[in-house]
């Protein structure tokens, strides 16, 4: 009697631990491609909406991994440009100055690279540190939402927004919290 | 006879206790003030002020070294927050953004002032178009998301414009929050102390603090006072404090050895405290006396001054032996021959007047350092002569004896007869011939016989010289070798004068010649300026009509534009940025190190970088000098530290070396008056020429370099050589048939204690002490030698030949 009073309420247990489980194998299927990769070379355009500007600024470039922990996005379009993200120093090189940062001391940046490399290198660990994980979707498909944990950082970014097809990103949508985004489009370059 | 002894003793120990006054009251520095002229140039003034006073002199580079770059990024956070609280530091910088914050609001609020960018026609529809359209492009780049917030306000761009400005210059790398060196394997800080970096005792104390600092920090970041981590510092203050220990340390050491030393050989010569006691009354007079008339005659005593005065026991200690010891032969010889005044006073007068002939020639030296040592060596040889005449006969207790030592001096006679065998011509041919092998060797070395870098004098070693030079460039620091200076009667008017050299300077940067360049007006730029951009802001209804002419056919709304409207016009009617208004921010201590304020008069620094990369650090100073020269600025020059004091010090020694030719010519007068014959003249100074030659030959051929205290060196070998000279050529003239044994004994003991005194020297590691040591030590010793051989009266049948080498 007992027993049959307790199986629903255990069926719905093991139903929900199942799709929970679902849900993190696909992610950590997706972070397994993903650091299953060792190099990445794509172009990139990107459009920034800003309720400034009538319309968006668009630019473009191409965006160079290389695992583990290096990622350098060079914009050609309009503006030569470079950041480049090695370990834990970020060198950015603009119309012959070079500035060089140290992420940690620029936490307002992590958001806007930090996002892509740590997912480019399957690095979840990395990614739960800075951001909370919204997975949806499969392998052949997925969505990554990373929404900062810190609260300072979730004043200027409410989310980044990756969208992905096995080990590749296809797009990469940030937005702030005053409604302003930016969204990157990845292709791979002609000739891949 | 009480009397008598009264009315010498009492003027004596008068006069001591004056001199005890003066030493007592007497003002000692120990700073480079030593090295630096005492009538400067207008530059030499400038290049003084820096090197005393400079920001360069204030600063002391920090590096924590070993452990892991965590631990020593705690400590170095430790560090800063504890030196910052201590008021003897007016600056400590670790790469901490301490006041990022207030730095943002200060150069925010001040964009209109303090942005060169700032012209009447920027703000035309046309100018504010351009503007706002490379603000768009901007916003096209990743940091454009972050930026965009300011665009409202600052639609054309100043505050970035500002902040490239302000970091054309790139400081350290930055890891764990915290400068680091380009390896990463060192942390570094800069503190920058209250003191000026020639005050070496507030030096001293801002070490003891860093130390501190640094021990409480890595007992708070380990929990326990061992760690593996390692404190090193360097600069101009650290520098000073090492060379200062080093030299105390040293002579220290050196003059109680020494001393030592010299009195066992006088108590086993003497056998008799009185007479060691007696015998060390000059020396300690003339020290005293010495240091008095420097402290009279000066107004300060320089530290390196004392240093010397080791110097001086090497003669005023021979007096003293001469005088037990030759007393000895009125004893033998009992009263009839004549007191010791009679027969031997005249001699040792004349030495001593040779000796003080030859330090008066220092006495004019532009070199305040040497120009002392003049003054003291001459009243400190004066004053142990005359005791040595006037005090220490009455003070000779009844019954006072010495040790006979006859046996030496006969001992000693029998070696000089053994050479003086040697045919006269033989013994004059040796001596020509070794002349001209010296003389061939100075010639042939001549274009590097002399060391013309004043850092040939400084105590710091070379591994510390390098890693001084490590951590400059780790921490990317300005070459504070070489700055533009311009001076003026007021703050404005240096500042107009840094924003007028701007212009040449930044040709300069173009061409390659320099990197870059610091300047005070890029932190605060003059009055004049700012009233300029503030007049050329337009008034609000102005602004707005360009604006909405600018925005018309661009993307960006143009009222949006609004809080830059109203922050124009804020700028407009707001007042000028002052001195003031950097308080609290970092630009303060940059702006601070770069402008040197003394009474009425200021002085803008603008130190100049190399270019990057470049395959030598050096500026091409000539060509800095022809552009600042073409641009005809006021009251602008261009300072190269190292080679500015190169060329003093290189002056120094050519007036040394002149100096000296003319005291030796001045020897030559008062010798040729004292002894009225060219030819004893010529016996006399032989052998001390030759001894000279001989030992600047030597030390050119060990690849030695002279310095001034070489010179110094040779003056002395001259000094106490002459007194050698002047007894052989007495005892000849005389007709006494020789040298007695007990002068011959004096001589002996009396050279062995200087070559002793001096060869002891000639082991410190002080290149100043050295330097006397190894010249003077050889050089007592050859002129005792040649004396011995050349003056002292050869066998009739070598007299022709005599006067031939003579």
């Amino acid at each position: 009697m007992s027993m049959t009073l307790h199986l629903p309420s255990i069926c719905f247990a093991v139903l929900i631990s199942v799709a929970a489980d679902a849900a993190a194998d696909d992610l950590d299927d997706v972070m397994h491609a993903l650091a299953g990769r060792r190099h990445g070379e794509v172009s990139f355009v990107e459009q920034q909406f800003l309720s400034l500007l009538k319309k968006p600024v668009v630019s473009s470039g191409e965006l160079i991994y290389d695992a583990p922990d290096r990622l350098q996005k060079r914009t050609l379009e309009p503006h030569p440009e470079s950041l480049l993200l090695s370990g834990n120093v970020l060198t950015v090189e603009r119309s012959h100055h070079s500035h060089v940062l140290e992420l940690q001391s620029y936490p307002q940046v992590l958001p806007y690279i930090e996002s892509i490399r740590a997912t480019l290198a399957g690095d979840r660990t990395a990614l739960e540190r800075i951001f909370r994980l919204q997975f949806s979707g499969n392998l052949a498909h997925w969505t990554l939402v990373l929404v900062p944990l810190d609260a300072q950082i979730a004043k200027a970014v409410a989310e980044v927004r990756i969208e992905g097809a096995k080990s590749d990103l296809l797009e990469v949508q940030i937005r702030q919290a005053d409604g302003d985004r930016s969204l990157m489009t990845l292709h791979a370059p002609v000739g891949q | 006879m009480n009397a008598r002894r009264a009315r010498i003793i009492a003027p004596w120990l008068i006069g001591v206790a004056a001199a005890v006054w003066i030493v007592a009251q007497a003002n000692y520095v120990t700073d480079l003030s030593a090295f630096l002229p005492a009538k400067p140039t207008p530059l030499q003034k400038q290049l003084v002020d820096q090197l005393r006073n400079g920001p360069a002199s204030r600063l002391i580079l920090i590096a924590l070294e070993d452990d892991e770059s965590q631990v020593r990024a705690h400590v170095s956070l430790g560090m800063a927050q504890r030196l910052r609280n201590d008021s003897e530091f007016s600056n400590v910088d670790n790469g901490e953004p301490v006041s990022a914050e207030r730095d943002r609001d200060f150069l925010f609020q001040h964009r209109y002032l303090l942005s060169n960018a700032v012209t009447a026609q920027r703000f035309s529809a046309a100018g504010l178009r351009t503007a706002i359209e490379e603000t768009i492009e901007n916003l096209a780049t990743s940091t454009g998301l972050m930026l965009k917030s300011l665009v409202p306000h600052d639609p054309t761009g100043e505050m970035l414009h500002i902040i490239d400005e302000l970091a054309r210059t790139q400081g350290p790398r930055t890891q764990n929050g915290v400068w680091v060196s380009a390896d990463g394997a060192r942390t570094l800080l800069v503190a920058q102390t209250a003191a000026a970096g020639s005050d070496t005792d507030a030096q001293e104390r801002d070490l003891d603090a860093i130390r501190t600092a640094f021990r409480a920090s890595v007992t708070a970041t380990t929990g326990s006072a061992a760690s593996a981590m390692q404190l090193r510092m360097s600069g101009p203050g650290v520098f000073a404090v090492a060379a200062r220990a080093k030299i105390k340390r040293a002579a220290t050491r050196l003059s109680v050895v020494s001393s030592l030393l010299v009195i066992g050989v006088l108590l086993s010569v003497y056998r008799s405290i009185a007479a060691l006691i007696l015998g060390l009354l000059p020396v300690a007079t003339g020290a005293l006396f010495g240091i008095a008339a420097v402290a009279l005659g000066f107004g300060a005593v320089h530290g390196i001054t004392l240093g010397f005065g080791i110097t001086l026991i090497g003669e005023s200690v021979d007096y003293s032996i001469y005088f037990f010891i030759q007393s000895l032969r009125r004893d033998a010889l009992g009263s009839a021959s004549g007191s010791w005044q009679r027969l031997f006073w005249p001699t040792i007068r004349l030495g001593m007047l040779t000796s003080v002939c030859g330090f008066a020639s220092l006495l004019p030296s532009g070199f305040p350092g040497l120009a002392q040592l003049g003054l003291y060596s001459i009243s400190g040889l004066i004053a142990a002569a005359m005791v040595t005449r006037f005090v220490l006969p009455v003070l000779l207790p009844p019954g006072f004896k010495i040790r006979d030592v006859t046996p030496l001096g006969e001992w000693l006679g029998r070696h000089r007869d053994s050479v003086r065998r040697f045919d006269g011509v033989a013994v004059a041919g040796a001596a020509c011939a070794l002349a001209i092998i010296a003389l061939s060797v100075l010639y042939r070395q001549h274009a590097t016989l002399w060391n013309r870098e004043l850092s040939s004098l400084s105590p710091v070693s070379l591994r510390d010289q390098r890693y001084d030079a490590t951590l400059r460039s780790d921490l990317g620091a300005a070459n504070v070798l070489d700055l533009i200076i311009v001076g003026g009667p007021s703050l404005e008017a240096v500042l107009r004068g840094a924003e007028r050299a701007k212009v040449p300077l930044q040709s300069l940067v173009d061409a390659g010649t320099i990197g870059e360049f610091d300047s005070p007006a890029d932190y605060l730029p003059s009055l004049a300026t700012q009233q300029n951009r503030r007049s050329s802001l337009p008034d609000r209804r102005v602004l707005q009509d360009n604006v909405r002419a600018a925005a018309a056919g661009l993307d960006l709304q143009a009222d949006q534009l609004s809080p830059f409207i109203d922050d124009v016009e804020a700028a407009r009617q707001g007042a000028l940025v002052t001195v003031q208004d950097l308080h609290g921010t970092s630009l303060a201590a940059g702006f601070g190190a770069l402008i040197l304020h003394q009474s009425d008069h200021w002085n803008a620094l603008l130190p100049l970088h190399a270019v990057n990369g470049a395959a030598t650090p050096d500026i091409d100073v000539d060509r800095v000098t022809a552009a600042l020269g073409a641009a005809h600025l006021q009251d602008t020059h261009v300072l190269d530290l190292k080679d500015q004091t190169d060329a003093l010090y290189a002056s120094y020694l050519q007036e040394a070396i002149r100096l000296s030719l003319c005291g030796f010519a001045l020897i030559l007068l008062l010798l040729l008056f004292a002894l009225r014959s060219p030819l004893r003249v010529a016996r006399v100074l032989a052998p001390l020429v030759l001894a000279v030659l001989a030992v600047a030959a030597g030390l050119a051929v060990c690849g030695q370099q002279l310095t001034i205290l070489h010179l110094v060196g040779m003056l002395l070998i001259v000094a106490v050589g002459s007194n050698y000279a002047l007894f052989f050529d007495d005892a000849g003239t005389k007709q006494r048939d020789e040298t007695s044994p007990l002068t011959l004994a004096s001589l002996g003991i009396a050279n062995l204690s200087t070559v002793i005194g001096f060869g002891l020297l000639s082991f410190s590691q002080v290149p100043v002490l050295e330097a006397l040591g190894e010249t003077v030590a050889p050089g007592a010793f050859l002129a005792l030698v040649f004396s011995a051989v050349l003056t002292s009266r050869p066998p009739p049948a070598a007299a022709s030949a005599d006067t031939a080498d003579a």
